[in-house]
């Protein structure tokens, strides 16, 4: 073969004459740029993203190389430059791949910790629902993000520092959550208010820690049964007997701990509210699997591991519909070759969730919200494993994905067993807001609950 | 029928030791060991949850004449 032939470039996607090529539209909107180098490219396409290019890969032959690249050909440490300001720098993207590996292997993502978290669950959102009145309303938005919060810490660094925790952390978190504006590949540190708010946000953070980690250094070591992580990292001190890690360290290990699992659970819980009030078919399929399920008393920290198959096929089509991360990158450590393509070493690869769960080819009806494709003998997931991609695929796959759908079935147990819903606005108007490289819904996205009065329900029907 | 492991995709979330651990492995390990490769067909159904309740989809069975 020739040279020539080896290097061919993959084709460039229309637009992006700027200086900053593609930069622009993507802080706008992002998914008509990824759609349109999925029509005009096909499955390998370009855009430009400041001074550098980006590969998008899409389709199953593409995604598997994509998902099955190790770190040393295709890295994913280098390509989120906008999460270094919000974990703090040092904090996850200095760490070399076998660390990465170990941090990644949390245990307490490991199967026999599920049915503890999903208890644990339960009660966070019995707590929040408590403070309802009979009837009522929520911004989805706000009240997803405040009960992330809670399950999160609670489970993943304990339950003794979860309850040290309120709202001002929930609100502190949205703002780092916002602050992961595109213009990051570009300049992390830009002067915008996004920006500012970001590092503000993790300031007062830092803060917050700080005053905890001081009460527990005033108050003496806790009891064993209540030792949380964060007393763990606290008893861990360098030779002088002074704390090994400050705050600042904590706060970062904390933020990216409960990153992945956040805002991904909280919006995905919002979207599932808005799709089954916008199918009411659907719906009551789940709200009977549910009454079903739950006649006799049983625990939700026993039916959330078990298999709900309407109300988990409803959040597998939500989370296809609506994946939490419309774009996931890695850069070139070396060449890749894909057909008669070569990327380049150095250049960012990408893949889409968004434009893969809507492939044709693949999800028949794509844009129809249709749980029943994930019943035998459809299963679409599972025929289509480098395209249904919410969580990725290969090795990166999200590790968090069996403790986020026990999680989200855990608060759909409570939630619709207990209350019904219904849209405060009009259908249309519930949106996501893709100027963050973190997607979440546009406010206002507000709910109306009421309690269920099942003898009412009963002679209705 | 025999059982094998994708270990590009097995991230040792531990379900398939919890549904068969004569079969399964994962101790303190970071990806499973298969201890068993041609399981009994009285295993069948456990090793078939397994496969299906793997959060990676990184098991399959195998069937051998």
């Amino acid at each position: 073969m020739t040279t020539a032939v080896e290097q061919r470039r993959p084709p460039r996607v229309s637009g992006g004459e700027g200086e900053n090529g593609h930069l622009e539209e993507l802080r706008v909107d992002p998914i008509a740029l990824l759609e349109r180098v999925h029509v005009e490219c096909g499955d390998i396409g370009m855009f430009g993203l400041g001074g550098r290019d980006v590969v998008l890969l899409n389709g199953a032959e593409a995604n598997e190389l994509f998902f099955r690249a190790p770190e040393e050909v295709l890295d994913q440490a280098e390509a989120y430059p906008f999460m270094t300001p919000v974990f703090g720098e040092g904090v996850v993207f200095d760490a070399s791949p076998e660390r990465r590996r170990e941090m990644l292997h949390n245990q307490a993502l490991r199967d026999k910790f599920m049915r503890g978290h999903a208890a644990t669950i339960a009660r966070e959102v019995e707590q929040m629902v408590a403070k309802w009145d009979d009837h009522g309303e929520i911004d989805l938005l706000d009240w997803f993000a405040e009960l992330t919060i809670y399950t999160s810490s609670a489970c993943l660094i304990g339950k003794r520092f979860r309850d040290q925790l309120n709202r001002r952390f929930a609100e502190l978190y949205h703002d780092l959550e916002r602050g992961t504006d595109a213009l990051a590949f570009v300049d992390p540190y830009a002067p915008i208010e996004s920006f500012r708010r970001r590092d503000a946000a993790r300031v007062e953070l830092v803060a917050l820690v700080q005053e905890i980690m001081d009460g527990r250094l005033a108050a003496g070591p806790p009891s064993d049964a209540d030792r949380d992580l964060l007393d763990v990292l606290m008893s861990v001190r360098d030779e002088d007997g002074s704390l090994r890690f400050t705050a600042d360290q904590v706060t970062g290990m904390f933020i990216s701990m409960m990153f992945a699992g956040h805002h991904t659970t909280s919006t995905t819980a919002s979207w599932m509210i808005i799709e089954l009030l916008a199918h009411p078919e659907e719906h009551q399929r789940v709200v009977a699997e549910l009454d079903q399920l739950y006649a006799n008393g049983e625990e939700v920290s026993y039916q959330a591991l078990r298999e709900m198959p309407w109300l988990e096929a409803s959040l597998k089509e939500t989370l296809r519909m609506h994946p939490p991360l419309i774009l996931l990158l890695r850069v070139a450590k070396e060449d890749v070759r894909f057909r008669e393509f070569t990327i380049l070493a150095g250049e960012m690869v990408g893949a889409s969730p968004w434009v893969s769960n809507r492939i044709p080819e693949d999800f028949a009806d794509a844009e129809r919200f249709d749980p029943s494709r994930y019943l035998e003998p459809r299963e679409e997931d599972r025929a289509n494993p480098w395209t249904w991609i919410p969580f990725g695929a290969g090795r990166h796959r999200c590790v968090g994905s069996a403790f986020a759908l026990m999680q989200l079935k855990a608060i759909f147990s409570v939630l619709l067993e207990d209350w019904a819903f219904e849209l405060a606005q009009p259908p249309d108007t519930y949106q996501a807001d893709l100027s963050k490289m973190v997607i979440q819904l546009r406010q206002p996205c507000v709910v109306r609950y009421r309690r269920r009065d099942r003898s009412a329900e009963g002679t209705r029907s | 029928m025999r059982v094998t492991v994708d270990l590009d995709l097995c991230q040792g979330h531990g379900v398939c030791e919890s549904e068969e651990p004569s079969v399964f492995e994962l101790g303190k390990h970071e990806q499973v060991t298969i201890l068993v490769e041609h399981p009994s067909e009285e295993l069948r159904s456990q090793v078939q949850a397994a496969v299906r309740y793997c959060p990676t989809s990184a098991l399959r069975i195998v069937e051998e004449e």
